[in-house]
């Protein structure tokens, strides 16, 4: 199989618009006639719905949580990137295009991240349209605040909730929609399986999360909104609901998944406390811009950090790299504090720990100003460690937070199965190996708002549609499958919580598949990975029954996908015998310890085939090519 | 620490409900009250009982999803704070906990903690939005908001739509969650030429719905895990008044309220 990514040719600058041109349209009068599925009302789920409810394409939107106000996109803080260049300082929709291509390690093809760049302009647009409150001047203009990775600042955010509102804006244009009849929303329903029908993606088998019915939905394309997959890891600043099951579920229906060991660790979270502890909480990039971040010189220095004289302490990042300084690329700043913890030189009861401190920046700009760009997150971590951020250093470690890999999608977003587009952080299409702060929500937003319109009008004006409904036989099998897993899930009654197991195969990837990874690492966690799956299916306990809410065996399903997912990211990362971006391979590195990419063999996206279970998967490789911005060794220097 | 809770139990909207005791002995000050259930529910699981059900997903005190009284206040005893991020350490060693879910006629019982919240939904659906298709817009920049208005809406958006208010309300009211976003929008330039609109479609879906009418006595805000000022309730009345008599037949209209979920999936 060889992929056709179908990249436009020619110059870059104009490449999405002469696709647009070339892209058949679907008449108006015909538009309601075409009934598409979206799945996830996040940013890319709910922009897309809401978006093709006003073209009046006839919609159906599915989310799992009681309202799609509630997806996982409202929790992002820091802010979204757009190339609007109004502080001056330089930026143009080349710069942001050059920043992405570049700190995703050049893993990224040139021609999608030139149109994210591009159509970013409008998304802030669109969303102040919208009413979203982005901070403001006392001018009234616009306000911008830089992020990692980027030398100037074209981040625009709402305090510190940018998710939220940009969530909120895209909810309400989804419920005008819902209003005027244009859109179905079916909420606490989640997808347990794709149909596909002469090789066409044409409907999903859901489950009635309050009654458990199982029903077919039958339309004439499908889209995918799901988000990411850092769940796998147990311990993430996912929303607890963020899963890979819809994903993975495709996937098994013939959608490549591409660069699953892609994932990204923020540096900047509060330290792991205790067992118990179901997840983990993200404190903004944001904070990077003024917070400093230090570690004792010495080793197990454990006297309190307002005990440590200057020149006992450490600045690594700005001692490493003076340039960008706190300001390097999240993968970049992980590692070092990693490296700084191994040393025994981190901080905090489990030495699993680095002071961001913020006393230099109350000196310089005073009380008022740090609690009037953080203070809701300063409040959050006093909330949850009972220490005042403004009197003590705070204490971050990295954590699991986002997924570059996803299911493989071409320039018009469209996965390997013909009628099936994957959006947002569920594909795997802008990022390449590291995504840039502040990109996510402006990736979900350009896919959901301004892409995928044009390309699934084409889509639908370039096919045809042969009715049918849920007494397909391929309908009739999928439910037949989904109901299969769910009996053998409940009927297993066997000693361990689903948690339980999902907490060891959190453990299993975060030590093998984590920050640093190792050929010997990698194949001793497909071992226990496989090990550990099979006791599942013979040991797992799932109380209750199917008919009513079960919220363990909504765990159970998506569980049991982890774990096959899993196993998938270890054989991705075992294949790439480089490092780049989030990737990090101890054996390839440069003598400063820095990620060495291996561009001659290397630079291409690995897309990988289902072939059953208990069978190898297969690799497909997209060689990935530049013309533009020239793949040299990232520097932050 | 140790405590006792005293969880309400239901098993689905038709069945009556009671209160079960639970007594964990060793609770860890710094887990969240969400955590604490999570270790409760483990241990129910590997006895063979069913854990008990509960709404959450974010755990960052945002999507807005959990929520329920301990001891008769929403989100507990924390000012601005939902029980996900309400630790453990702000009981005390022994103490009893009540925990039952949002009381409400408009927010139907799905199981244990767990409510019907739809109504919110529908309220937005009649007029909480600027009604502006994907590539109407103009230049960000094209208004220019000062920051205190712009800050003035932002502190009414901050609502996560969780309940807390009407759970709270002695009347059951939805005043300050529909006032939240009457006044968001109403404030700021974008919203200016629905602002009558809105308000008639809105209050007209709140009024359709079973909740109680807003006698001001500030309950609401109190229980709000975002400290949505009362005064969007001010707001959201000037606004309906001021609208009312500008009424037209184009109105939005309300929809009726939907509470059975065995419908709301089929195709
Ligand atoms: C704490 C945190 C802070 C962040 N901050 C930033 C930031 O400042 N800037 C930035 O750019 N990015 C940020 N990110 C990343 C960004 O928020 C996400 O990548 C992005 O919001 C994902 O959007 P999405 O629409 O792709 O998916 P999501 O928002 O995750 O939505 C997924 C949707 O799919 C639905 N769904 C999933 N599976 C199923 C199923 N099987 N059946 C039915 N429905 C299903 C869910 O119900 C949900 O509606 C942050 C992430 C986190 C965790």
């Amino acid at each position: 199989m060889t992929l056709d990514s179908k990249l436009p040719s020619g110059p870059i600058e104009t490449a999405w618009q002469r696709t647009r041109f070339d892209l058949k349209l679907v008449n108006p009068a015909n538009k309601r006639r075409h009934s598409i599925i979206v799945v996830g009302s996040g940013l890319a789920g709910g922009s897309a719905a809401a978006t093709l409810g006003e073209l009046g394409y006839n919609v159906r939107c599915f989310c799992f949580q009681d309202s799609p106000r509630r997806a996982h996109s409202i929790a992002a803080q820091g802010g979204i990137n757009a190339a609007k260049n109004y502080q001056n300082d330089g930026d143009s929709v080349y710069r942001l295009f050059y920043d992405t291509v570049k700190g995703g390690d050049f893993r990224a093809r040139e021609a999608n991240v030139y149109r994210l760049a591009e159509i970013s302009v409008s998304i802030i647009d669109q969303c102040v349209a919208q009413g979203v409150p982005f901070a403001r001047e006392y001018g009234g203009a616009l306000t911008n605040r830089s992020f990692g990775g980027a030398q100037v600042s074209r981040t625009f955010y709402a305090r510190g909730q940018t998710g939220q509102q940009l969530l909120l804006g895209a909810y309400q244009a989804l419920e005008r929609q819902v209003h005027e009849g244009t859109v179905t929303m079916y909420p606490r329903t989640e997808m347990l399986d794709l149909i596909v029908i002469d090789g066409r993606a044409r409907g999903i088998v859901t489950r009635n999360l309050i009654t458990g019915e199982l029903d077919v939905h039958i339309a004439d394309a499908v889209i995918l909104g799901t988000g990411g997959y850092g769940n796998v890891y147990y311990l993430s600043t996912n929303a607890k609901g963020s899963n890979v099951t819809a994903s993975w579920r495709a996937h098994r229906r013939g959608a490549l998944f591409a660069n699953p060991c892609y994932t990204q660790i923020h540096p900047t979270c509060i330290p792991v406390s205790g067992d118990y502890q179901s997840k983990l909480t993200l404190m903004s990039e944001s904070l990077r811009n003024d917070g400093r971040i230090w570690v004792p010189v010495k080793k197990g220095d454990k006297r309190s950090p307002d005990q440590i004289p200057e020149s006992e302490r450490d600045y690594y990042l700005e001692r490493r790299y003076p340039s960008f300084g706190n300001l390097v690329p999240r993968d970049v700043a992980s590692r070092n504090a990693k490296a700084v913890c191994d040393e025994g030189r981190g901080v905090g009861e489990t030495g699993l720990g680095v002071y961001l401190d913020f006393s230099d920046a109350i000196k310089r700009l005073g009380r008022h100003v740090i609690s009037e760009r953080y203070g809701n997150l300063f409040d959050m971590y006093q909330r949850i460690t009972d220490e005042d951020p403004y009197k003590v250093p705070m204490r971050i470690y990295p954590a699991i937070h986002y997924t570059m890999g996803g299911l493989w999608v071409d320039y018009h977003l469209q996965s390997t199965i013909p009628g099936l587009f994957v959006l947002g952080e569920a594909n795997f299409s802008d990022h390449g190996a590291n995504r840039l702060g502040a990109s996510a929500l402006m990736q979900g937003l350009s896919d959901g708002y301004f892409v995928i319109p044009y390309t699934i009008g084409n889509y639908l004006a370039t096919n045809k549609f042969p009715k049918a409904d849920a007494s397909h036989p391929e309908a009739q099998a999928a439910v037949a499958s989904v109901r299969q897993i769910t009996d053998k899930l409940l009927s297993i009654k066997g000693h361990r919580t689903v948690d339980s197991f999902h907490r060891e195969l959190g453990k299993i990837m975060w030590d093998e598949c984590g920050m640093s990874r190792t050929a010997e690492g990698l194949k001793k966690a497909i071992g226990q990975i496989r090990a550990l799956r099979e006791e599942f299916w013979q040991n797992v306990n799932v109380p209750g029954s199917g008919d009513d809410l079960n919220q363990s065996l909504e765990k159970a399903g998506r569980v049991a996908d982890f774990f096959e997912l899993g196993e998938l990211m270890c054989i991705d990362a075992l294949e790439r015998n480089e490092s780049c971006g989030g990737h990090f391979r101890e054996e390839y590195q440069t003598a400063e310890g820095e990620a060495q990419r291996d561009d001659e063999h290397y630079s291409y996206v690995a897309a990988w085939g289902y072939r059953g279970p208990g069978n190898a998967p297969e690799l497909i490789k997209e060689p990935l090519e530049f013309d533009y911005v020239h793949p040299s060794q990232r520097s932050y220097k | 620490m140790k405590l006792t809770l005293k969880i309400w139990r239901q098993k689905s909207r038709n069945d009556k409900g009671q209160f079960v005791t639970y007594t964990m002995n060793d609770v860890n000050p710094e887990m969240s009250m969400l955590e604490c259930l999570d270790v409760l529910n483990e241990t129910l699981i590997e006895k063979g009982e069913e854990p008990v059900a509960f709404e959450h997903d974010c755990r960052e005190g945002i999507c807005g999803s959990c929520g329920f009284m301990i001891n008769g206040v929403a989100h507990g005893p924390e000012r601005a704070t939902t029980v996900c991020q309400l630790t453990m350490r702000h009981f005390k060693d022994g103490q009893e906990l009540v925990i039952e879910p949002w009381r409400a006629k408009a927010f139907p019982q799905i199981k244990d903690l767990v409510v019907d919240r739809r109504a919110f939904d529908r309220i937005i659906a009649s007029g909480g939005y600027v009604s502006i298709s994907t590539g109407n817009a103009t230049d960000g920049n094209t208004h220019l908001i000062g920051k205190d208005t712009s800050d003035r809406a932002m502190d009414a958006a901050a609502c996560i739509g969780c309940g807390a208010c009407v759970a709270a309300c002695p009347n059951a009211s939805a005043a300050l969650f529909t006032g939240a976003k009457i006044a968001h929008l109403g404030i700021l330039p974008q919203g200016k030429p629905e602002q009558d609109r809105r308000a008639r479609g809105m209050v007209a879906q709140l009024n359709t719905e079973p909740f109680g009418s807003c006698t001001n006595i500030g309950e609401c805000t109190g229980a709000c895990p975002k400290e949505i000022p009362l005064e969007v309730i001010s707001v959201m009345n000037r606004d309906y008044i001021r609208a009312s008599w500008k009424k037209r037949d184009d109105d939005v209209r309300t929809v009726r309220p939907v509470t059975d979920w065995s419908l709301s999936s089929k195709p």
